[in-house]
């Protein structure tokens, strides 16, 4: 399937779901927060909130800043 | 001074008047060490895309962490209520926290707040039940429909963000803290020690800084001079100043002259 990653497009195989994708990026889910069609995934439903094709997310973090 | 001079926004109440931003450090390392030689509780964060191409880099968090820091999230980047309201968002998801610091910006020579944008974006936060520290102009008239909509501290600039010219209006600044009932800091344009004395010995609740610190040849340093400089500026500003008179008036008495 393919997503829209951070503003561009991924091929993903064998991830279904948010817990999967971040695992997949090799990210610490504590430290993110995720954003999936213009809404925010709770961290609570990571392991249950689906990824599908054609899906838009968005994964942030803090950064340094003033 | 009494160790007991706190102030409070949101229900949150702190001790250091200093509030610290976390850009344009060297490394994370350094802007550790600086939010640590300010004294600072609170400092100042973004939000952006987690690096996909190398997820090892290393994060702010693990550094400036957020056991030892009352993080505030900004909105910079935002020039629309909607953006701010969706950096938020992910900001509140990411780490929990409802205290914010909205910015809307307008014109990137100036950095200068869209108000009229800023006040609709406010609302807007307001109702998600954020706490909302707003960046702003130095217009009173902005500053009191802010308050009215439900601002947690009223931040205006002293002078445009990463100037550091200091405060260029002092009397705005001077009747701003007169007319507003939340905290007031001056957010942005500090440039040196002295400046934010000026603010504090205005009366305000507090300072925020980020270029100051970050680009001083020695950052530890100046954070340690700013954290004296708040304090000395809030001590001058309780103890109140002596009144200002055009002609000389002799410390040693006159009397018993020989």
């Amino acid at each position: 399937m393919q997503i829209q990653l951070n503003g561009e497009s991924r091929v993903l195989e064998g991830v279904d779901t948010i817990a999967g994708l971040i695992a997949h990026l090799g990210l610490d889910g504590r430290k993110v927060a995720v954003e999936r069609n213009l809404e925010i995934v709770p961290k609570s439903t990571y392991a249950e909130a689906p990824v599908m094709d054609g899906d838009r997310i968005e994964i942030v973090t803090f950064i340094g800043g003033g | 001074m009494s160790t007991n001079d706190t102030w409070t926004v949101a229900g949150r109440t702190f001790s250091s008047r200093l509030i610290v931003g976390t850009g344009k450090y060297k490394d994370y390392q350094t802007n550790a060490d600086a939010a640590r030689a300010a004294g600072a509780e609170i400092v100042t964060v973004a939000v952006r895309r987690v690096n996909l191409t190398d997820p090892s880099q290393p994060l702010l968090m693990d550094f400036v962490k957020p056991d030892e820091f009352t993080y505030l999230p900004n909105t910079a980047g935002c020039f629309t209520g909607e953006e701010a309201v969706r950096t938020l968002r992910l900001a509140r998801e990411a780490g929990g926290w409802s205290l914010v610091k909205l910015e809307v910006l307008s014109d990137p020579k100036t950095l200068y707040p869209d108000m009229e944008e800023t006040l609709r974006a406010l609302k807007l936060l307001v109702a998600e039940g954020f706490d909302v520290m707003v960046y702003c102009t130095d217009d009173l008239v902005y500053c009191r429909k802010l308050e009215e909509a439900g601002a947690a501290a009223i931040m205006p600039l002293g002078a445009p963000i990463g100037s550091g010219l200091g405060i260029q209006n002092k009397v705005n600044l001077r009747l701003i803290v007169e007319q507003t009932t939340v905290p007031v800091l001056v957010d942005a344009g500090v440039g040196t020690a002295s400046d934010a004395t000026v603010g504090m010995e205005l009366g305000c609740d507090g300072i925020l800084m980020n270029t100051a610190i970050a680009e001083a040849k020695d950052p530890i340093l100046m954070a340690s001079a700013m954290k004296h400089a708040v304090i000395a500026g809030r001590e001058a500003y309780l103890a109140g100043r002596m009144p200002r008179r055009l002609y000389a008036d002799p410390s040693s008495p006159l009397a018993g002259l020989i």
